[in-house]
């Protein structure tokens, strides 16, 4: 701390809290401004570490159709899925609910 | 990480001015910090409301970059000095003590006896809990509750190393056989169990024979002398039972164990009552004319209407006193000098470690007393009270109305002291008081309220101004 000086014992242990959070894995606790990316989806592959984009693990053991429409129309990443934004933009055209009308997605070939 | 916010608002503290330097007291978490004028000059902008850190850096352009200010306002969000606007407020834990929390000082009532008759008194006077003389208890403690109550101390202190074993009354000295008996066999089992135990009592001073003395001085056990000062205010109330004062009984011997006794520090405590707020003459008489280490001052405790209770303009009388004799503390503690004024001492080591409290003082969790027939009570004061007994030396301490009785009197239920900066240190106050004074023990003791802060608000100044001009010195509170 360069503009608070701790003077009691109780603020010497805040200021070395502190410096205990600022050595924190900041990576998972920052949302920055950035793509969009779909709950359910886990950019991190240390195993142990999987974690969605909020920090969370529950939604990461999901069946495929659960979250097929985020990754279809949104995301940023390269995925399995044909993508809506440039290159599948009719592919779900007949299935209103993954749920039910999954047989109507039809395989894409580039 | 701290994240992004929308507007900034100040969170709870208490700010003080000391040598010269602006603090902050943080609330709840009572960490003292000293902050520079960058920093003042946020906390100055946003006691106007809120603002977004954008505002502030523009507000303060003329005077600070937006680096520094953006750094002030990151370290003071960093210690809670401020936060989000609007943000709920952070609870206090509403954690109970873990269970079995070991028990560290236990008061032993030897006797429910005195051979004084002092006015004010809360054990015999008018707003006494229970009338001793009409119970089943024995007068005197024998040896065999005494022994009981210290394997009751050694095995309830748990884990702890040392422990305190302090023997009260009625007058302790009274059944001087028994202390002889349970300090030997306590030093005994002690050592057994491996643990060290430290013995002090309170006596009103009557008593104290020669082989007396000899004793306490040979055994190392702590004594405090209750006594109220120079004659004609000792002999106000602290009177015999057939009226007659007892200032020219005590003071002989009060002299005889001062210098004999030097193995610990002897130190008088002394009632302030509405005739007896002369503070300045109380300290020098007890100090310099007598000898006393140090002295410690506690107002009277009585319900609303006694004619020795201290009014308003009372306290005010007795705040100015203590303020000065602060200052003459802070006046030798800058120059590494000792100086006898024991509540100064006492609020800057609370200050100095930083506690922020649940309760507001150790009893029925590392402080019970004990009654002559072995019930343990809330403390020393509230012996022989079936409502506020926690079981029997000999059973051991009933876990289940303990924790009913933490549950009840947790800051958490003291709504009123929710905004009060002062709730660190004070937590609503004594039990003892709030019982004789509002019929409760769960009430906060609001006809403190003013006196607690401003005597808090002098403590901080000292503190502060010692860390400036001697701040070695704040060694002496680390232990």
């Amino acid at each position: 701390m360069k503009h608070l000086k701790p003077i009691n014992q109780k603020a010497g242990r805040i200021e070395a809290q502190m410096a205990r959070e600022e050595m924190d894995v900041v990576g998972l606790e920052s949302r920055p401004e950035g793509p969009h990316i779909p709950l359910g989806c886990s950019l991190v592959f240390a195993p142990g570490w999987e974690v969605d984009s909020t920090g969370g693990t529950a939604g990461l053991c999901q069946p495929v159709e659960r979250d097929l429409f985020d990754c279809h129309l949104a995301c940023f990443w390269p995925a399995h899925v044909p993508d809506q934004l440039n290159h599948s933009p009719d592919w779900t055209s007949q299935c209103a609910s993954a749920q039910k009308d999954w047989r109507k997605l039809d395989l894409v070939f580039p | 990480m701290i994240k992004p916010v929308g507007q900034l608002a100040l969170r709870e503290f208490h700010a003080f001015e000391a040598a010269g330097e602006r603090f902050l007291y943080l609330v709840p978490s009572a960490g003292i910090f000293r902050i520079d004028a960058a920093s003042s000059a946020i906390l100055d902008l946003l006691s106007y409301g809120p603002r977004a850190p954008g505002e502030v850096v523009n507000s303060l352009s003329d005077r600070y970059s937006a680096d520094r200010v953006h750094d002030g306002l990151l370290e003071l969000r960093q210690i809670r000095a401020i936060g989000e606007a609007g943000a709920p407020v952070e609870q206090v834990a509403n954690d109970l003590p873990p269970d079995g929390f070991p028990l560290t000082t236990m008061v032993l009532n030897v006797t429910n006896k005195c051979n004084l008759a002092c006015t004010y008194c809360y054990e015999y006077g008018e707003d006494k809990i229970v009338d001793t003389t009409c119970t089943d208890d024995p007068k005197f403690m024998g040896d065999e509750t005494a022994r009981e109550s210290v394997e009751f101390l050694l095995k309830e202190s748990g884990p702890i190393e040392v422990a305190h074993l302090t023997f009260f009354g009625g007058e302790t000295l009274l059944n001087f056989p028994v202390l002889q008996d349970t300090v030997a066999y306590a030093r005994r089992r002690a050592e057994e169990v491996g643990k060290r135990l430290e013995f002090s009592l309170t006596t009103n001073a009557t008593l104290l024979r020669p082989d007396i003395i000899e004793w306490l001085a040979d055994n190392e056990i702590g004594v405090t002398v209750s006594i109220d000062g120079p004659k004609e205010m000792q002999d106000r109330m602290r009177v015999f039972h057939s009226g007659k004062g007892s200032y020219e009984t005590v003071k002989p011997r009060i002299k005889e164990l001062l210098r004999r006794h030097k193995s610990r520090p002897i130190g008088a405590r002394v009632t302030l009552t509405r005739e007896n707020l002369d503070i300045h003459r109380i300290y020098q008489h007890l100090t310099e004319e007598m000898g006393f280490w140090e002295v410690g001052f506690a107002p009277v405790t009585t319900s609303s209407g006694r004619d020795y209770e201290i009014e308003d303009e009372g306290y005010d009388r007795m705040l100015r006193q203590f303020g000065e004799l602060a200052h003459d503390w802070l006046e030798h503690a800058v120059e590494n000098r000792h100086h006898g004024f024991s509540n100064v001492k006492d609020t800057l080591e609370e200050i100095h470690k930083g506690v922020s409290k649940a309760y507001p003082c150790g009893a029925g969790l590392g402080l019970m007393g004990v009654t002559t027939g072995g019930d343990v009570s809330l403390c020393h004061r509230f012996a022989y009270s079936n409502d506020h007994s926690f079981g029997t030396v000999a059973e051991g301490i009933d876990r289940e109305r303990q924790k009913d009785f933490l549950e009840d009197h947790h800051i958490k239920n003291k709504t009123d002291c929710h905004t009060c900066w002062a709730r660190p240190i004070c937590s609503g106050g004594c039990y003892h008081e709030a019982h004789t004074r509002h019929g409760e023990t769960t009430a906060p003791n609001l006809h403190f309220c003013t006196w607690v802060r401003t005597w808090t608000h002098t403590c901080l100044e000292i503190y502060g101004e010692l860390s400036e001009r001697n701040p070695e010195y704040l060694a002496h509170f680390d232990h």
